[in-house]
């Protein structure tokens, strides 16, 4: 493999429990598991990642990590206080046979502690950080939710997602009147406020009491259409609890923002405001105003395939052709697309590395690039220009201020690209237009005077 | 203001306050289990010293993770090929797990040298290689013959220990590589290797020019912008020296050892060890002439330099800093050159320094000093609040705690894209200081970082 696409399983698992409500995640594995894990996540967020690590040595990896972790148990729990730990592995502790579920499982009962502790299983080598997010959400949801009474609060299961495209997601749900469960909900914890005080565990997240009750919901809407049921964990409440499921793409794109409403419509049996209704009608002033420029667009889009296909999606209904398209492993996304005439051209590469979407990038012509950060190779080698969206952003700051769904947010990406359509376009036009019309006539000229004699 | 810090028993070893008591600080252990530490692992370790070397192909056998969290992670320079800049990877799945990764690597290798012409190609290994036992040498000598290129394994498995035997891991990989000399041919051959500078921002090329100025020639540098060749013929310098002595100590040891080429810890951090440097290197070298033209140039750039510091200087009266890197000698050079601006270090500490360099920096700090090894985010803000610092030095992890504490914060990490090198990076260093902890910013805040 030449420059990953993707990052490793534990990875997902991290984003996942930092959207718990006072949570600390350990890493079950060797220390610098973790460390590279939180430099992601702190250049991403700009925001302290505490992740424990139970920096397994040679003795525990001969003998077996269980002393480790308990250890780490201890003195996360000494330290932070969490409300909820998260365990999730790591290669090696996954290659060495490590039981974690047992080990939580008999620490819990030595201790005689009600905190829960999700265990979620997540070799490096087992998958991408795609998966052990999803992974790591259905784990949490399979801990916690236990039969309870009916209630009203809507699940939402989250993919991952900037804090600012999760508030946005709140906003939508309060404009509907409908109460809700995030799972999980990061727009908080790592996007905290500047405060007079300094809280180790930031405030904000799912709280553990929602999550336990999510089987008492009237209905979860999930913002994952590319992952298969055995992880999906709305599909764990449907089969397990009985709650209606409405799996939606991320709302980014107008269609797609549409299916977003039509979900809260259908189950709050209300109508949208008039509010939303104008931004609705922003939007599409936005995309006529900008639809002949991103008509030039040919997009090269990676990164998680939830966000993927909300892209291509957005893409296609803005003219702009998405020559290449790279995320998920299970080849969800290729059939999951549309079959537009304008996406002829359409490459969707499933578990690629970068080199081949480079290449696929350059044979098919793209001029823009459409993901997170390692796609400023692209740039850099081929003078593709980037708009910066996904995770990790860890090259400039504010990733997680990227607001994209929505009407408003998907006006505001469209924006963003189309304006980076406009600045290539705008780079070399003098010179471009001078080469090609002026230059040539006179080499033509040249030419037939040389005839001539 | 913070939040009460629930202090772990264990990790009281590793933490002094000067002159409470007799210092005994603890290090060079691993890190205790679920204390969040900074630290990385030993695949990071030789990762960071090896990547450097411009040229070659540097092919990490492990999962997808350790390869993405490392892709360019350095922000080191090159002269020449960018081919170091990618991330090569064997991609481990679940089979190779079960079956062994042999094959895929010998695979890998062959493929990339097709693609890629090279003279070189690292091969690390991560923790799971080091468990399912796939015999790295032996892939990496056939596929050498194989392919007429020098493959060489880096012993890296990240549970063997911390960064500090990545470090170790990444020398013993440089000295399969460096070609045996002729020891008296060595020794006259009037060239130093610049041990310890991964040229960030192009330090190794300022230090070059410096000591070209004085006429000495460098070989090679260990490993900023370095290339096969050069490292190749690392033997035949007379001198070593040291910048980062973390990483290369050991190196230089072997080296002296091995080829009987003296080694002396340099630093160019800060202007009074830029010039003592300097100058030691003058006398190193026959002092005469070389230390006449080290001495002009130490004026000259003095003379430049200096306005723009006492200048600086001016602004920073009363403000203490915390300290948080990597390495002990780095810890070393930034109390004095925090001296030099004026501002008094209150907290420091290290993820890999040893006994004689938590020593030194004991003797240097002032009473009331905390110094801490291995640290932990809980630790860093118990400790930066407590003594009042309005400033912290760190890498990318500690950035935003530092600015959740509403403390100014300076980037030593290895993406920075200045210069903290020499007579610039003075200027630069004391700049970066002012930008941050007199910044408007704080203003609107609690008024630590401001002050």
């Amino acid at each position: 493999m030449e420059n990953p696409c993707h990052m490793c399983m534990p990875m997902g698992g991290i984003l996942a429990l930092k959207g718990i409500e006072k949570s600390m995640v350990i890493v079950h594995g060797s220390q610098g598991c973790s460390t590279y894990m939180r430099r992601h996540i702190a250049e991403h967020f700009n925001e302290p990642v505490d992740v424990g690590s139970s920096s397994l040595n040679e003795k525990g990896t001969v003998y077996g990590g269980a002393a480790n972790l308990r250890t780490a148990l201890d003195n996360i729990r000494r330290v932070y206080q969490p409300k909820l730990v998260g365990v999730v592995t790591t290669c090696l502790a996954e290659t060495i046979g490590e039981d974690v579920a047992r080990i939580v499982k008999e620490y819990r009962q030595d201790n005689g502690i009600d905190m829960p502790i999700v265990a979620a299983s997540t070799p490096g080598y087992g998958g991408s950080h795609n998966e052990g997010y999803w992974l790591t959400v259905r784990r949490i949801v399979e801990t916690l939710a236990t039969t309870t009474e009916r209630h009203n609060k809507v699940n939402v299961i989250i993919p991952s997602m900037s804090p600012a495209d999760i508030r946005e997601l709140k906003r939508f749900l309060a404009a509907m009147g409908l109460d809700y469960t995030l799972c999980p909900d990061i727009s908080d914890t790592m996007d905290q406020p500047y405060l007079p005080v300094y809280s180790k565990v930031p405030a904000g997240g799912t709280p553990v009491a929602d999550l336990c009750r999510m089987s008492g919901a009237p209905a979860t809407i999930e913002l994952g259409v590319t992952i298969d049921g055995g992880v999906s964990p709305g599909k764990y409440l449907e089969d397990t609890f009985g709650v209606p499921l409405y799996r939606v793409p991320i709302p980014i794109g107008i269609e797609n923002t549409d299916a977003f409403m039509a979900a809260l419509e259908s189950i709050s049996g209300k109508k949208r405001p008039a509010a939303i209704e104008l931004e609705r009608g922003r939007l599409l002033d936005a995309m006529i105003d900008s639809h002949k420029y991103n008509f030039a667009g040919r997009a090269a889009i990676f990164g998680d395939p939830e966000l993927v296909y909300a892209v291509t999606q957005a893409c296609l209904e803005n003219g702009i052709r998405p020559i290449v398209v790279t995320g998920d492993k299970n080849g969800n996304l290729s059939r999951l697309l549309p079959d537009n005439e304008m996406t002829s051209e359409t490459i969707v590469l499933s578990d690629p590395d970068f080199n081949l979407v480079q290449e696929r990038a350059g044979t098919g012509a793209a001029n823009i690039a459409i993901g997170h950060s390692d796609g400023r190779f692209l740039t850099e080698r081929d003078g593709i220009p980037l708009v910066r969206l996904g995770f990790p952003i860890h090259d400039r700051v504010g990733g997680q201020r990227l607001l994209s769904v929505g009407y408003t947010g998907t006006a505001l990406f469209l924006d963003r690209i189309t304006n980076t359509l406009l600045e290539d376009k705008y780079r070399d036009y003098r010179k471009n237009m001078f080469n090609k019309y002026f230059q040539q006539p006179k080499n033509e000229r040249q030419r037939k005077g040389v005839a001539a004699l | 203001m913070s939040e009460t810090t629930v202090a772990i028993s264990e990790r009281e070893q590793f933490i002094a306050t000067k002159g409470r008591r007799k210092n005994s600080l603890k290090c060079d252990a691993d890190s205790i289990a679920g204390c969040v530490s900074q630290r990385a692992c030993v695949y990071c370790g030789a990762r960071v010293v090896l990547n450097p070397v411009t040229d070659a192909i540097h092919l990490v056998h492990g999962p997808v993770g350790c390869a993405s969290y490392t892709w360019d992670i350095r922000g080191s320079l090159s002269s020449g090929s960018e081919l170091y800049r990618n991330s090569f990877c064997t991609d481990l799945r679940e089979q190779d797990i079960i079956f062994g990764g042999e094959k895929k690597l010998a695979k890998t290798i062959d493929e990339l040298v097709a693609k890629h012409p090279a003279k070189l190609m690292f091969v690390y290994s991560t923790c799971i290689v080091g468990v399912i036992g796939d015999d790295l040498a032996a892939v990496c000598k056939a596929a050498a013959l194989r392919n007429n290129l020098e493959v060489i394994p880096v012993e890296s498995s990240g549970f063997i220990g911390n960064k500090s035997a990545g470090y170790r891991a990444a020398c013993e990989a440089l000295l399969k590589l460096i070609a045996p000399v002729d020891r008296a041919q060595a020794a006259a051959s009037r060239t130093i290797n610049y041990l310890g500078d991964f040229n960030l921002a192009g330090e190794a090329w300022i230090i070059r020019d410096y000591l070209a100025q004085m006429g000495v020639q460098i070989n090679t540098v260990f490993t900023g912008d370095s290339t096969s060749a050069t490292l190749k013929g690392a033997a035949n310098a007379s001198l070593n020296i040291v910048q980062c002595a973390g990483s290369m100590n050991y190196l230089a040891a072997q080296l002296q050892e091995l080829y009987g080429i003296p080694y002396m810890q340099v630093s160019f951090l800060g202007i009074e060890d830029t010039a003592k440097s300097l100058r030691s290197i003058a006398a190193a070298m026959g002092g005469g002439a070389i230390r006449a033209k080290a001495e002009v140039l130490i004026r000259r750039e003095t003379d430049r330099v200096l306005p723009y510091i006492n200048k600086f200087r001016e602004k920073f009266i009363g403000k203490k800093a915390a300290v948080y890197v990597g390495g002990g000698f780095k810890a070393i050079s930034l109390i004095k050159q925090f001296r030099e601006i004026g501002i008094e270090v209150v907290m420091i500490g290290t993820q890999t320094g040893r006994r004689e360099e938590y020593d030194t920096i004991h003797e240097l700090v002032a009473e009331g000093t905390v110094i801490l090894d291995d640290a932990n985010p809980a630790e860093l803000e118990r400790f930066m609040t407590s003594q009042g610092a309005h400033l912290l030095v760190g890498g990318v992890k500690e950035r935003p705690l530092a600015y959740k504490l509403g403390l100014a914060f300076i980037d030593h990490n290895h993406d920075r894209k200045h210069p903290l090198s020499g007579y610039d990076g003075a200027v630069n260093f004391a700049q970066e200081v002012y930008s941050t902890l007199c910044s408007p910013v704080w203003k609107y805040t609690a008024g630590k970082g401001g002050g």
